[in-house]
Parts: C-alpha cells; structure tokens; sequence
C-alpha cells in the first residue's frame, strides 16, 4: 500500500493556468483606509449624497467590529491600511459603447482566459456584465434585456439611473453591519452588478458576470443586488478567474438576493480564484456575505456554486425564508487542494410557515488541505410544518488532509421535519489499481471518481456551467494522484 | 503470447512469488490451482501490475513486449483484462460510463476512434442478456450494492465487452450458486478462441466441469509444481492437495 498512498499524496500539484497579468495601467488609491478614502471611492463614481453618508456609515460601523475568528482557517494577521481600495482601467473617463472601443489587451485577457466575449456571449445567447478589476467594462445584449424591462447594470450605474431601487433593496438582506466584512464591503466597494426583474417577466436569458481581479494589492469588494419582483424568474451565473500573484489578495463581496411573491432566483457560482503556489503562497482571500431573502409567498431561491480556487475561503450562502410555502436550496461541490482552506457551508433559516429547504454539500479535499462545512438550521417558533434535508459528503483524496462538518440546528416548532445525513469516503488505491486495470490513467479515474461524487450538484448548475464546472475540478485535481 | 520466467515476487517483507515458470500461448485454456497461500492471486495482480507487489525476479514476457515495464493501463490496453476475486465498488461512477471509458481508452490506443454510443448500448444489452443480467445494472453505481454473484457476473460482462486477449479470471467462480456459474462459465466460454489466452485462478475443480481447461497446473509455495491436462484437476479434486506435495516431496 505505500506507494500507492504516496502517489495519491503527490497527485496535487498542477500549476495555476490563468496565471498572467494583463498590463494596463491602473488608476489606483495609495494604500490605507479612512474616511478620506471611503469619500474619494465615492467621488470617483460621481455617487449621490445618500449614498456617500450610507458607506461613511458603514465605515464607523466598522471600526468598532473585530475580525471574526471563529472559522476554521489560519492566515497571518491582515493589514487592512496596506491594501489599495480602489483600482479601475485608466479609459474609466471615456468609458467604451461597445467592444470596439474596449482596450485590446482587455480583449486579449478575456481569450487567455477562453471567454472571448463577444463571441462566447453571442453563441450562448448569454449577457455579460463583466468586471474587469473595479469597473464594468462592456455590458452586452443590453435592448434584449430591456425590452423585457429587465435591469442588468454595473451596481454605479445602478446608483446614478435607479436609486430609488438601490436605496429601497441596499443593505436590506445584509445589513451594514451584518459581520466584519460585509461591513468593511458597505465603506469601500468598488462596483458589481444589479439586476432588477420586473413583475411577471421571466428572464429571457442567463445573466452571467465574469470577475477578474487584476491590479495588484487592490482588495476587490463586489456589491451584488438582484432583485426578483413577484411571480418573475432569473437565473445568474458567477464566474471567476484571476492571474497569478505573490501577495494575498482581499476580496470581501457581499452578494444580496430578494424574491418577492411567487419569484424565483437561481444563483450559480464557479469560482476558480488562484489559490496560492505549492506552499500556499499568494493565493486570494475570499471573505464573502451571501444572502437570499424569500420575502414573499411560495418564493424560491437557489445558491449553486462549484469552489476550487482562493487561499482561504470563508462563505456561506444563505436563505432567509420568510414567505409561506418558500424554499431554500444549497448546492455546493467545494475542492481544496495543496495548503487551500475553506470554511464554507449555508444558512437557513425558517421563518414562514411551511417553508422548506435541501442542503447538498460536497466536499473534496487533497494535498493537505483542510476543508469545513459549516451548516445552520435554524426554524423560528412561527415556522410550522418546515421541512429541512441536508446531506454532507467529504471526499478525501491521500492522508494529509482534512474534513471536519460542523452543523448546527435550532428547532423551535415542534412540527419541524429535519433531517441531516453525512458521510467521508476516500478514494481508494484498489478503486484506482481497478480503474487502471481496465485501461484508464489514474488522472481520468480520479476524475471519475471525483465527478461522480459531485454529479448531484452538478446536474443543478446550467447547462455550459455544467461542462466548465467539471473540466475545472479535473485542472484543479490535476496532479493530486500519481 | 505469455512467457514467465522464474517470477519471484514479495508483498512487504514475504516473499510469495518463489521461481515461477509459465508458458501460455494464443487459444489455450490453463487452470491455475493450490491450496490457500500458494501466491495463485499474487501471480494475477503481478501479471495486472499492481504496485504492492514488488517483484524481485525473473521476466515477464507479452506478445514480446516485457511487461513489467509497463503501467497497469497500458497493460489493459494491449489486451490484458484482471477479474478481480473481490471487485471494488465504485459508488457514484455509473457502470456504462467506467465501460466505455475503459472500450475507448483501448479504442485510442489502438488509433481507432470511439465507440458509438448507441453500438455500445446495443452491444452491452446483448452480452447483459447473456449473463442474464438486468440492464438496469448500467445505470447503477460500479458494484455499488452489487451481492456477490451480480459483482462476477459484472466482470464477465466488462470482459465481454473489453474482448482481451489475455484474460486472467481470479477465483471468479468462489461464491456463486450454480446458475451464477454456468452463466460465468457461458460468458468465457463464449471468448475462447485460437487467438485468446485464458488464465483461470481456482480451487476447486467444480468451475472446470464447465470451462474445460487444455492445462491444469497446481501452485504450491509460490512455484508450479505439477503440470498436466484435465485429469490432473480431477485427481486432485479425488486425492487432495497433500498428495501432490507428497509426490513431488515439497
């Protein structure tokens, strides 16, 4: 058996492809934060008062906040006075109409990364928003959306053309001072997207965001607000790569969902951050609010995401069900591999009555990696006949890594079902020699092996998700046997 | 096709494998039978290659090429298929997919291109049927809740459709009731032909009433130490295994 445990052990190591650094001159603050800075952010994108004061107030909020410790992550003390709170593209003054008049480097960026805009968009009838460093480059497939009334915009245009929506929905499902970083995301964020889907319209197409971090040392602070009007349907994608770096890099989002009567919201996420060299160096933080608001009746939503990247990930989607008859759900598959961790899992949290929610929650750990799911269930004393299902797998992939569940239940009513299932498994040396002996590389059986425990959560993701989802989590492994 | 020479072979610090001799060429049936502990599974995950068994001598020759040079895969590709005594279960993995990973990893090896999807449901339904096997079965995780006949009869099958050149079957026959057997029996017999090779591991005597076997050998201490036709395996079935280690003074 030894050596097959020593090949599982040195089957991690594939190099970081997206590693490379677009050479545009960024328009950055000196690093530091303070007022100053919250009010320079806020100058720069030529925001209203209200919303100046509304960050300025966050900004207090949260110098009297501690970090939180809780997780089960280590990372060395981080300096939140030697980050840069703000970077966009020096053509931020004239602003590009169309992709001719985008920077072409940018464009080079975007077919490194196999996401030639204009051309990917087109042919999977997608509209991309997309988020180069702070600012939204190019917004597509714009008079489509429009005609049926549905709002897809950077979150600054949003401020400047639709403040009455902003003001109404900001900060009302995660509020300022809802944690430490969602705090630290209300002073300083830079851009993001919002979308607002009027009564009755189904979406017309899936509404998908590429973030890309890009200047170095820049924290990136997205602001996501998607606002479901009753009986509508949206579904969103998220997606993420950025280039190879040697400093750690803060990204602190705050994502906000709400579902009125009858809505449904889809949210589906494949974050592919880089997650540090073989010693876990340089690899990005992510420290992310996520959270969905069922406002109203028989309203729906769903968090999906596909997690193989960043140093550190701190994240957990969540439902707040508050109508009759909601319902939450959260898929998750989450790798880690090398010296990644992740501290990830959902929230939900049963207020209406006969509300329901289904917990999927994969995940695969490698190298020596340390992974935690972190999962509350929590059904209020109003909440009768709520119905919860949650299932827990962990993955382990050779000896040095590590999987720890930690799920939480409150239950105040007493005609709450909930139920929780939870396994480990590891990819066996005798489930690999079998493979092998049937002519498959071990790569393609742990492959294999891997796809085939995530297949639940995969089969939720849409459809080219799907296929991009599975081919990352093969990079992702590549090298973590053999 | 297949040349031994004098396999020595350990697991951790035994040694199993003491000085094995085998000649197996293209169209014969060879039975390989000993007592508990005489290195008859040893020699099946030698020849498959699996990496916990450090072989200390000897050579190993297939089709010219030498073998233990080779990864476990490349071995399956150039025709050699293991059924395993105890075949993993692979929750989650759907048998029809690990199928035609495996039909096609062979495929391109070969420069052939893949298999079309509906041949090899056609294909698979037909061999399925055979071995009187649900089709069902493809859409089920590998072995995943399989009993124990249904695992064999599941190894009968990927090597009906792998169509190896060398199959190795290791005690395929332990465990099964008697139309588990025939059915077993049916599917290697359906793959003799004057251009395979067919090494059955076994032992007792009862699989060869229905796979007749053109050489019956008898392992003991990790070395051949009787050879002969049919009538060998029959008495041993009659005397016991001590009575070829007393004849031969081991």
């Amino acid at each position: 058996m030894a050596t097959e445990t020593e090949n599982l052990e040195t089957l991690v190591n594939r190099r970081y492809e997206h590693g490379f650094v677009t050479d545009i001159a960024t328009d950055s603050l000196p690093p530091g934060l303070d007022e100053g800075v919250v009010r320079a952010i806020s100058a720069r994108k030529q925001e209203p008062e209200w919303m100046l004061e509304w960050r300025l107030q966050a900004y207090r909020q949260w110098l009297e906040m501690a970090e939180p410790e809780w997780a089960h992550v280590h990372y060395p003390k981080i300096d939140y006075n030697s980050i840069s709170y703000y970077a966009a593209p020096k053509s931020d003054a004239d602003r590009p109409k169309s992709l001719d008049e985008v920077d072409p480097k940018l464009l080079e960026t975007y077919d490194k990364l196999g996401i030639p805009l204009h051309e990917r968009a087109r042919l999977a009838g997608v509209a991309v928003d997309a988020v180069f460093d702070s600012v939204s480059v190019t917004t597509t497939f714009k008079a489509k959306l429009s005609e049926a009334g549905v709002i897809f915009c950077s979150f600054s245009e949003a401020v400047r053309e639709h403040p009455e929506l902003v003001r109404k929905y900001l900060g009302s499902v995660v509020p300022r001072r809802d944690n430490f970083f969602a705090a630290l995301n209300s002073a300083v964020f830079s851009d993001g997207s919002f979308v607002y889907i009027p009564k009755g319209v189904r979406c017309p197409m899936e509404l998908s965001t590429y973030f890309r971090i890009n200047a170095a040392n820049t924290g990136q602070f997205e602001r996501t607000l998607i606002v479901a009007d009753e009986g509508s349907h949206v579904s969103y994608l998220e997606g993420c790569t950025a280039p190879m770096r040697d400093e750690n890099q803060l990204h602190a989002a705050v994502v906000e969902l709400v579902a009125l009567r009858d809505a449904e919201i889809k949210y589906s996420t494949v974050q592919n951050w880089y997650p540090g060299d073989e010693q876990g160096r340089g690899g990005i933080y992510n420290f992310v609010t996520k959270r969905g608001d069922c406002r109203g009746d028989n309203s729906k939503i769903s968090w999906t995401q596909v997690e193989t990247g960043s140093a550190i990930t701190w994240k957990y989607p969540s439902c707040l069900l508050r109508g009759a008859n909601s319902v939450g759900e959260f898929y998750s598959v989450a790798v880690t591999n090398n010296l990644q961790q992740a501290d990830t899992g959902t929230k939900m949290i049963h207020i209406g009555p006969n509300t329901r929610s289904t917990i999927v929650s994969k995940g695969i750990s490698a190298g020596r990696a340390q992974q935690a799911y972190r999962g509350l269930v929590r059904v209020m004393p109003q909440a009768h006949g709520a119905r919860n299902h949650t299932q827990c797998d962990s993955l382990l992939i050779g000896k040095q890594c590590g999987a720890h569940t930690f799920p939480y239940m409150e239950i105040k009513n007493p005609t709450a079902k909930v139920e929780h299932e939870a396994t480990t498994s590891k990819i066996s040396a005798n489930q690999l020699f079998y493979c092998r002996q049937r002519g498959i590389s071990e790569e393609d059986a742990v492959n294999m092996i891997v796809n085939g425990f995530c297949k639940e959560v995969f089969k939720e993701l849409p459809m080219e998700f799907a296929v991009e989802a599975q081919a990352l989590l093969n990079v992702s492994l590549e090298g973590a046997v053999g | 096709m297949l040349e031994i020479k004098d396999l020595k072979s350990r697991i951790g610090d035994t040694d199993i494998l003491r000085g094995l001799s085998l000649s197996v060429n293209a169209g014969e049936v060879h039975a390989i039978m000993g007592p508990n502990g005489s290195g008859k599974s040893t020699l099946a995950q030698v020849i498959a290659g699996h990496e916990d068994y450090e072989v200390t001598g000897g050579s190993v020759t297939y089709k010219g090429l030498d073998l233990l040079e080779l990864d476990p895969e490349i071995r399956a590709r150039e025709g050699i298929f293991l059924g395993f005594q105890y075949p993993v279960e692979i929750p989650g993995v759907n048998n029809a997919y690990l199928l035609k990973a495996a039909l096609n990893a062979k495929r391109k090896h070969r420069g052939e291109p893949e298999i079309d999807a509906f041949e090899f449901l056609k294909t698979a339904k037909e061999k399925m049927a055979a071995l009187g096997m649900d089709p069902k079965f493809l859409n089920r995780g590998v072995n995943e809740g399989f009993s124990g006949g249904e695992k064999k009869r599941n190894e009968i099958l990927q090597m009906a459709m792998l169509e190896p050149e060398l199959a190795i079957l290791d005690e395929t026959d332990s465990g099964l009731d008697i139309d588990a057997l025939k059915a077993v029996a049916a599917g290697v017999n359906a793959l003799r032909s004057p251009d395979r090779a067919i090494i059955l591991v076994t032992h007792y005597q009862r699989l060869l009433d229905y796979i007749q076997p053109d050489f019956v050998h008898v392992l003991s201490g990790g070395r051949i130490i009787r050879s002969g036709d049919k009538s060998l395996a029959l008495e041993l079935e009659a005397k016991g295994y001590d009575w070829v280690r007393e004849a031969v003074g081991t």
